[in-house]
């Protein structure tokens, strides 16, 4: 075996890997393998999480770093770039490996710790400094005195069998995922299954829409599959638009072959010779990993024309969403794909009768169809072993706000919220205290942090009052405020909305007016108007009825969502907002009322002259006065005071 | 041969499917739809220009204004907004005193509100052109601009 492995040296095994139980591997194609998926090394192996989060870290400068390092001393090391291993506050990601060795993990790296960290770890010390852990291999001798990743909370809870090559392997190169037993799958279906078989696989497997629809993936397949038609298409929805949401992101930039994949065998399940993938076109990185992906497939023959003899055809393109949260509804989206607004249509009849161009067409979304796979390799009974009787298999969560640890989460259905959120990410930050969690993104709904005992599944979210949604989680302290969480999400799908269905067209804007209103101090208010205020929040539940019943798509339906949760939950707070015209932290910056501390103001006029509202009274050379019920909370006199005289409380 | 004549003559295949790449191609080229670079596409595919122009609206990747040299784009997705990302906003309104979606007169500067850019783990982030700027404060805009500004006087 020489030195180097090329790339493509993979590529004339292919038979014989797929043909061949893995035990029986010739002995060239056992030790590529070896090679490959980096069990064995011949010369140091440095890999910096190269992702999208990871390089607005600043993984970019450190990756350089590594190389100028690497040359400056004339080291023989391999640099390799992979995707977020999941820990995303904690970017960027170096991890190193020595032949014969575990490899070792390194967060928060900058510039000047690498020359530290390498200058060690080649001297065969680990320092304690910024390291996370080592990956543990029984294979490889381990490295004394430092914690498998397996063993800190963030990972133990976990079960990673999307994420499980995230951060790991070189996204790029086909050779080392097809080496971890990529595409073996695919390519044992098309020769030994009929399309019948997978789609009744998939059924059994209880493999549900993972965008949050929550519909059987299987039972949508058939119905496809039986459609007769010359022309069936596949969609992958990547338009992953909730904010707050990454975990597509990161599937299709850490492991974009195992999308690929699944993509590949759902097409083949419905019989399908046309692929598309719908992506965000801010989602550059991702974009740039799958066009490569698809194109080193192509150059294996695991896409194209009678795909290894098999006589299936297969071709995936790439298409880019122009920007429109409403797009990640399949009718919607199929519209985009035509060349028209992205509007939804009424169901039935569903896309997988007719869709695009009129044809069966298939939408699902990334991590739907990177669960294929693993379903179609281990079988429908492994797949129910995970999870609940209602919700199979895993989740995966994106964890972002006040949390202690913010990143990538996948845990079986049915594990409890609350190991999520106290034991993997910590909780809130230190020094702080829970307050809620919401979940689910704009539509999604709020759970306070002493109602978090709930399994994770569709099912029990929905009766709580949450929604599964795509898995977006915000972590709320008692800095943050409710309302204006709830005003915000409002807010955006207002501006979300496609305008079709008048509920949601004008139901969110005239719950986005209201929830404006209730958070802006009016300069003269009288008992009567704030009953008002009350009466047409409480009457929001009603909107809220109307809205989700005659709107066409789940946007509509689900848009009153945060407001509702918020509003069963969190009521005092919205009444101290309406009532005492008061937000406890400080965040409704409207409702902040202005003092002026008579000690240190010298009488300088300028803040009477700069307020907008002739709310600043008093006489040269002596303190000023704001006057509370003139005071709109702007705040520009705390700006423009030289002598701090101005705050609020 | 003008370049956008060239950028349509890479799209052969005329139907409605091929418009909203073509806008993305163009886009992509000069920064912006211009009028008349929607004439010449609808002239192209054989569609109203008004009805590209319908369309282009309701997508937010399209902008019809000329951006400015420096394209600032403030996240606000939930995690940047818990994380106070509109006073981040705000002293950026203040500071080159445009609004979202505009262009200062010098074009110099433009702004721009996105939803989420998926860095919600170093939230609130900011971003100038392709340089990133993760937990940022509102306090350290007016250095940033200045250190621009000082690179092009």
């Amino acid at each position: 075996m020489p030195e180097e492995v090329h790339t493509g040296s993979i590529k004339q095994l292919i038979p014989e890997f797929i043909e061949k139980d893995p035990k029986e591997y010739s002995p060239e194609l056992g030790e590529l393998i070896e090679r490959l998926t980096r069990r064995k090394i011949l010369k140091p192996l440095i890999m910096v999480g190269l992702n999208t989060s990871g390089r607005i870290a600043g993984a970019r400068r450190v990756f350089e770093a590594v190389t100028g390092y690497l040359k400056e001393r004339d080291i023989d090391a391999e640099v390799a770039e992979t995707g977020a291993i999941g820990l995303n506050s904690e970017e960027p990601v170096l991890s190193v490996q020595l032949p014969g060795r575990t490899r070792v993990l390194f967060i928060n790296v900058t510039v000047d710790d690498v020359q530290v960290i390498l200058d060690d770890v080649f001297h065969h010390t680990i320092p304690s400094e910024k390291l996370l852990g080592q990956i543990r291999d029984e294979n490889m001798d381990a490295w004394q005195d430092v914690p498998f990743l397996d063993e800190l909370a963030f990972f133990s809870r976990q079960r990673r069998i999307l994420l499980k090559h995230n951060g790991i392997i070189d996204p790029l190169s086909i050779d080392a995922y097809i080496a971890h037993g990529g595409y073996r799958t695919f390519l044992r279906t098309i020769r030994y299954h009929t399309l019948e078989e997978i789609c009744v696989m998939m059924e059994e497997s209880g493999l549900r829409g993972r965008s949050g629809s929550g519909f059987l993936t299987g039972k949508k397949w058939m119905v496809a599959q039986q459609t007769p038609a010359e022309q069936k298409y596949l969609v992958c929805n990547a338009e992953e638009s909730d904010p707050g949401a990454f975990m597509d992101r990161a599937l299709m930039e850490g492991n974009p072959h195992q999308l690929i994949e699944g993509i590949c065998i759902a097409a083949y399940a419905i019989g399908a010779t046309k692929a598309y993938i719908y992506i965000r076109s801010e989602y550059n990185d991702s974009i740039r990993k799958l066009s490569a992906a698809i194109q080193a497939a192509r150059d294996y023959g695991i896409l194209g024309h009678n795909i290894f003899f098999s006589g299936f055809n297969l071709s995936i393109s790439i298409r880019k969403g122009p920007g429109a949260f409403v797009c990640g509804e399949e009718t919607a989206l199929i519209a985009s794909m035509e060349g028209k607004r992205g509007m939804p249509q009424s169901k039935p009849p569903y896309p997988a009768v007719r869709g695009f161009h009129k044809k069966p067409t298939i939408v699902n979304n990334v991590e739907t169809l990177s669960n294929v796979p693993h379903i179609i390799a281990n079988g429908p009974e492994w797949f129910r072993g995970i999870g609940t009787g209602e919700c199979t298999g895993t989740k995966i969560f994106s964890v972002s706000g006040r949390a202690r640890t913010r990143g990538l989460i996948e845990i079986p259905m049915g594990t409890s919220l609350e190991v999520l959120v106290q034991e993997i990410i910590g909780g809130s930050q230190s020094g702080h205290t829970l307050k809620a969690v919401h979940i689910g993104g704009p539509y999604g709904g709020i759970l306070p942090a002493n109602k978090l005992n709930i399994p994770v599944c569709y099912e029990t979210f929905r009766r709580a009052g949450a929604v599964l949604g795509a898995g977006g989680i915000l972590v709320l302290d008692e800095k943050t405020c409710v309302v204006d969480l709830v005003k915000y999400f409002m807010g955006f799908m207002k501006h979300q909305s496609c305008g079709k269905c008048i509920p949601c067209r004008e139901g969110t804007k005239r719950m986005s007016e209201l929830l404006d209103e209730i958070t802006r101090k009016p300069l003269a208010e009288d008992q009567h108007d704030t009953l008002e205020k009350f009466r047409g929040l409480m009457q929001l539940e009603k909107l809220a009825d109307v809205m989700r019943d005659t709107s066409l798509c789940g946007l509509g339906q689900l848009a009153a969502n945060p407001l509702i949760s918020a509003l069963r939950h969190f009521r005092e707070e919205f009444e101290e907002h309406i009532f005492d015209r008061h937000c406890k932290p400080n965040v409704c910056r409207e409702l902040r009322t202005y003092y002026i501390d008579v000690e240190l103001c010298t009488g300088c006029t300028v803040c009477a002259k700069r307020c907008p509202e002739d709310a600043i009274i008093g006489t040269e050379r002596h303190p000023y006065f704001i006057v509370p019920d003139k005071c709109t909370g702007c705040g520009i006199c705390k700006e423009v005071c030289k002598f701090s005289a101005v705050f609020y409380n | 041969m003008d370049r956008i004549d060239q950028i349509l003559s890479d799209f052969q295949q005329v139907n409605r499917d091929a418009l909203i790449p073509v806008l993305q191609a163009v886009q992509d080229e000069f920064g912006y739809l211009s009028g008349e670079s929607l004439e010449k596409i609808g002239a192209h595919l054989r569609l109203p220009a008004s009805k590209i122009y319908g369309l282009a609206t309701f997508y937010s990747q399209f902008t019809f204004a000329p951006r400015g040299k420096y394209h600032i784009r403030v996240c606000n997705g939930t995690a940047c907004h818990i994380d106070r990302s509109t006073s981040i906003l705000k002293e950026l309104n203040k500071q080159l005193g445009i609004v979202d979606g505009e262009a200062t007169r010098d074009g110099m500067f433009s702004l721009e509100v996105v939803a989420c850019m998926g860095a919600c783990g170093q939230s609130p982030v900011i971003a100038i052109n392709e340089e990133y700027y993760p937990k940022v404060r509102s306090s350290a805009i007016r250095g940033l601009l200045d250190d621009i500004r000082m690179k092009h006087s």
